[in-house]
């Protein structure tokens, strides 16, 4: 199952797993011998599981794998949990409450479930979109969204008349950053004058800002808007105005039916179930992934009907090839904002680079 | 710059202008009859929740708008009862209506996470667009500015606004007249709420149709903020609601045609600036007078 | 009109006094069950998980001094203030100006060992504070401007600064492009006052602080001056004291406190700064400040009884899934309870009527600033110039 990315970034966290080691954790290894016939599993939540973004696909994931799990789990969760010494003591207690195994959904609990980890060598840790870890008992996740970016891209190139996208941004982290890329190369596949234009609203949730970003990039020409913030608004300004979106995190349709035309969906739930199992049979080992669409992590959701056939077939066929793993959007060649061929043809940008991706390909404005 | 983009400018500013237009004044009244109330925060969300639900059962979203002032009018009883019979202090209930507004807001909008409702949207819809700029807009933003029309002619020219501002210059004078404090202040906190609330539905029914917790994002302080940069005057405000309006607009516009004003957190830092700035230069310019209401945030004790 | 009436009492009551806190989180209790089963939930399992659950689990009285440390430090110096009728809410601001300070020093000081840095970043964090409260100082006492809205607009500003930094120039080189510091050294970190606790420095600290401000309030000169002001600046002028100087006072006393928790949070729990620094510290405060009835003392245990709200609201969601928001709701019906029962310590319900007030300034002497007494209220501090 491992390829050749997946055990460079294994490599990597090795490394760092070395650099952070401290005696109380090496000497309890071996934590993962001996299975358990009911597990606990907790969550920490960065947002309220009502956001509909990021908590909600989190917490879904949650109940459906305590669905597929039955009275083998018993799951709980805390949500809205502030990132700093909130998270710590929350993460904690949770640790303290008997629970096997801790789920901690945000990048800004990566430190404190560090901290945590190391005081309980026996519980299990898992943090999502994390770069550092405890040793012995805590697990990096991600999932690789810039595939379903990739998707999004496709469909925005061959429908888009203006040639133009607006892309609503939080921050300039690299995950947002590598989903710009994604986007913009897929569409430039298919348009090779495509623009995409980035608003940043420094924000996660911020739904009348969210909206009124849209509303200027809709003014402005873009026909296709996208987003990396949480919030349906962008979708439903894209709708009043005629124009075609995207959901986020999770299905969006309810919210404009015309509109969406489809969404990446962050479906965590096998990698939960596929988790839990490891801690009830005693295989849960401490690892580092970044799943994509091959593990069945990132889908999208059903097409809009009213989405012309051709883009549907060339829509599925990127999403086919990247299962398949015959497709890689970040292939070369690649240039940059400034003209120059930052990857040559036949070549892939390796995953510790995407991990800290800082430059624009050619043809976003930002 | 093409018609169609400035009008999509000047309607996205009165778009982003109405909601804290419509909120302010409510406050303005609030701070003119001598009552400080800092939950508007806490008022708007619990207005959006209410106008959200009522829209989606009703599918009547006109119904949804009233929902959400009545909604606002009766938190708001809490603040009135316990600041206005009971003496309590003003800044610490404001403050906790602001936490209790959030958290019971969250509470009851669980049920409508996830779903969308009809829009409050333009009576009638144009294609051309001065009539669209005109005519073609919600419902909410002619409304903010008959109110604010409203609201200054009561405290300029009505009798009933001479003793609204009467009592909140100087209660223990107006009391001695005869005029009722106490029953003036519950009415003018009331009417504050309810603005609150109808605010706080623009956003849930106009802006973004969806319930979502903390929907609002602190516009709430911006609008509290909006009363000080007017000087507890309806023109200003209006003036002041609809300049930050277009400067937020302004900023998008300018990111989204690819290049960037200010740092995004001097622009978000902006409406508190230039707020305090406006109250220092007032008081530079004549000594002793900010226009605040004198009585501000000082509890009414009848002493007979 | 109405069947009872309110009477000033000559003096506060002590009882009345003591007693109303304790009915207030009472009340609000019954209130939140009540509010709670009305909205679905268990409401009665609710109260037990949040305010009883976490008393009996040893392992969370740590976590209450911990989480308790920084709102008693900022409280104690926001109820002086108040006192003083200085209305500063801008604590959240100073908190972060705090944070911020001493991580500057942090930053400079990054790859330098010593026992002197984690004391310079502390010094540091206190004057963060303190120069940011300078300002809504500065501004009421030389053009008579509202502090309650200086001070507020600031808080916004303050994050603002915060975002900024942490976006741009303080970013962590080596973080992956996310906005947060680089983690602090071992000498930056604050020690646990206790080894193989949770417990550190800072909650020693906000014990020592909160003693100190009794005494200071009780047993000094400046005490009495701070609550002369407070309780009637014209005659707190008539004794010499000038109302000026206790502005100034009060605001860079709450200013520093919440610079010292500021960076106390920082070095200590945090271990960097982030931009989710600013948690509401410097808002829970004046809660604080207010269930404690602006005494030390008070604050010390009301500190304890937020902190319990938070941890305890944590345990209700897991045991009995009650959402987050429950926990912010029971503490704004604390403080309303608080409040509403407040008025019995200056005032005597009476049957009837009231027909006549026995003298102009009962209302005053029944507000009277001494400890254990009725809150002050602010006054128009606008027109307030010396």
């Amino acid at each position: 199952m491992f390829d050749l990315k997946r055990s460079r970034l294994l490599a990597a966290a090795a490394f760092t797993a070395a650099a952070l080691s401290s005696p109380i954790a090496l000497a309890q290894d071996g934590a993962a011998s001996g299975g358990k016939d009911k597990v606990k599993a907790a969550f920490v939540y960065v947002g309220p599981v009502g956001d509909f973004g990021w908590t909600y696909a989190h917490d879904q994931a949650r109940q459906c794998m305590a669905e597929k799990l039955g009275d083998r789990v018993e799951t709980t969760f805390v949500e809205s949990v502030p990132e700093g010494p909130d998270a710590e003591r929350v993460i904690r207690q949770l640790a303290q409450d008997g629970a096997d195994i801790v789920f901690a959904t945000s990048f800004g609990f990566m430190n404190p479930t560090i901290k945590v980890a190391r005081q309980f060598p026996d519980v299990k840790f898992e943090h999502a979109t994390g770069y550092q870890a405890a040793p012995g008992n805590m697990s990096l996740y991600n999932a690789r969204f810039y595939q379903g970016r990739a998707v999004l891209g496709t469909i925005a190139g061959m429908m888009s008349e203006s040639g133009k996208a607006g892309y609503i941004a939080s921050f300039p982290i690299p995950e947002v950053v590598m989903g710009i890329n994604a986007f913009t190369l897929a569409a430039r596949k298919v348009n090779p004058d495509f623009e995409t234009q980035v608003v940043w609203v420094n924000s996660w949730y911020d739904p009348a800002k969210e909206a009124d970003a849209a509303n200027a990039l809709l003014s402005q020409g873009a026909d296709v808007i996208t987003q990396h913030t949480d919030s349906p608004a962008p979708i439903q300004a894209a709708q009043k105005a005629g124009a075609i979106a995207f959901g986020q995190a999770s299905d969006m349709t309810s919210f404009a039916p015309e509109a969406h035309m489809t969404a990446i969906i962050d479906e965590w739930c096998p990698y939960y179930v596929k988790r839990v199992e490891a801690v009830l049979d005693g295989s849960w080992e401490p690892q580092n992934v970044w799943l994509g669409m091959e593990d069945g992590e990132v889908v999208m959701s059903p097409f809009n009907e009213a989405m012309p056939e051709d883009v549907k077939a060339a829509a599925q066929k990127v999403y086919d090839d990247t299962k398949a793993g015959n497709y890689d959007i970040f292939t070369g060649p690649i240039t940059d904002q400034a003209g120059e061929v930052r990857i040559p043809e036949g070549e892939e940008i390796p995953d510790e680079d995407l991990l800290k991706m800082d430059w624009y390909v050619e043809g976003v404005k930002s | 710059m093409s018609l169609d983009l400035v009008v999509a400018i000047l309607m996205a500013a009165a778009g982003a202008a109405t909601p804290l237009l419509i909120a302010a004044l409510g406050e303005l009244v609030v701070e003119k009859s001598g009552v400080l109330n800092l939950g508007v925060e806490g008022m708007m969300l619990i207005g959006a929740v209410a106008g959200f639900a009522v829209s989606y059962t009703t599918g009547v979203p006109a119904l949804g708008a009233v929902a959400a002032l009545l909604a606002g009018a009766l938190v708001s009883l809490v603040f009135a009862l316990l600041t206005l019979s009971l003496m309590a202090n003003q800044v610490a209930t404001g403050l906790a209506l602001a936490i209790f507004g959030t958290g019971v807001s969250a509470l009851a909008g669980a049920p409508f996470v996830g779903i969308t409702t009809t829009t409050l949207g333009p009576l009638v819809a144009f294609d051309d667009p001065i009539l669209r700029l005109l005519f073609g807009q919600s419902p909410l933003v002619y409304l903010a500015l008959l109110l604010t029309l409203a609201v200054w002619w009561f405290l300029k020219h009505s009798r009933q606004g001479l003793i609204l501002r009467a009592v909140g210059e100087s209660s223990d004078a107006a009391h001695a007249i005869g005029y009722p404090v106490l029953k003036i202040r519950y009415l003018a906190v009331l009417f504050g709420g309810a603005m609150a609330g109808l605010a706080g539905s623009y956003y849930s029914l106009v802006l973004t149709p969806m319930w979502a917790e903390r929907l609002t994002a602190g516009r709430g302080w911006i609008a509290i903020a909006l009363v000080v940069f007017a000087s507890w005057k309806p023109g200003r405000l209006l003036l002041g609601a609809y300049l930050f309006g277009f400067v937020i607009t302004m900023e998008l516009q300018a990111k989204a045609a690819g290049f960037a004003l200010f740092a995004p957190e001097f622009l978000s830092a902006l409406p508190y600036l230039a707020t305090i700035v406006v109250l220092a230069v007032i008081s530079l310019g004549r000594r002793n007078a900010t226009h605040a209401p004198a009585c501000l945030g000082k509890p009414f004790r009848p002493a007979v | 009109m109405s069947l009872f009436a309110l009477e000033p009492r000559r003096e506060a009551s002590r009882a009345a006094s003591l007693a109303a806190p304790v009915v207030a989180v009472f009340c609000a209790l019954v209130a939140g069950a009540i509010l709670f089963t009305l909205l679905g939930h268990d409401g009665l399992s609710a109260v037990y998980e949040i305010f009883v659950a976490p008393l009996l689990n040893p392992y969370r009285w740590q976590d209450l001094l911990v989480k308790a440390a920084p709102l008693a430090i900022i409280a104690t110096g926001l109820a002086i203030g108040f006192r003083a009728n200085v209305w500063n809410i801008g604590a959240e601001g100073q908190y972060i100006l705090g944070g911020l300070g001493g991580t500057f020093v942090a930053l400079q000081t990054l790859d330098l060992q010593g026992g002197w840095i984690l004391p310079a970043m502390i010094l540091a964090g206190i004057l963060g504070g303190m120069a940011y409260a300078a300002v809504p100082a500065l501004l009421r006492t030389k053009l008579g401007v509202n502090e309650i809205l200086s001070s507020l607009m600031l808080n916004y500003v303050a994050i603002q600064l915060l975002y900024y930094l942490m976006r741009g120039p303080w970013k962590d080189p080596m973080g992956f492009n996310f906005p947060q510091t680089a983690m602090f050294s071992f000498d930056q970190t604050l020690p646990m006052a206790f080894p193989g606790t949770l417990i550190h420095l800072g909650v020693p600290i906000a014990a020592a602080v909160a003693l100190t401000a009794f005494g200071l309030m009780t047993r000094t000169i400046v005490g009495f001056q701070v609550r002369s002001v407070g309780a009637s600046p014209k005659a707190a002028r008539f004794a010499g004291f000038s109302v000026n100087a206790t502005v100034w006072f009060a605001l860079l006393l709450g200013g520093g406190l919440a610079g010292l928790a500021g960076i106390l949070e920082a070095s200590g729990p945090f271990g960097q700064m982030v931009p989710s620094f600013p948690t509401g510290y410097g808002y829970s405060a004046i809660i604080v400040a207010f269930l404690g009835r602006l005494n030390p003392l008070g604050i010390l245990i009301a500190s304890l009884v937020l902190a319990l709200t938070y941890v305890g609201g944590e345990n209700a969601q897991t045991a009995i899934g009650l959402p987050s928001a429950a926990a912010g709701a029971f503490q704004a019906l604390i403080l309303f309870f608080l409040l509403g029962f407040d008025i019995l310590a200056g005032y005597r319900v009476k049957r009837g009527r009231a027909r006549r007030a026995q003298d102009a300034s009962g209302g005053a002497a029944a507000i009277s600033p001494t400890p254990g007494s009725a809150i002050p209220t602010p006054s128009t501090t606008g027109t307030q110039r010396a």
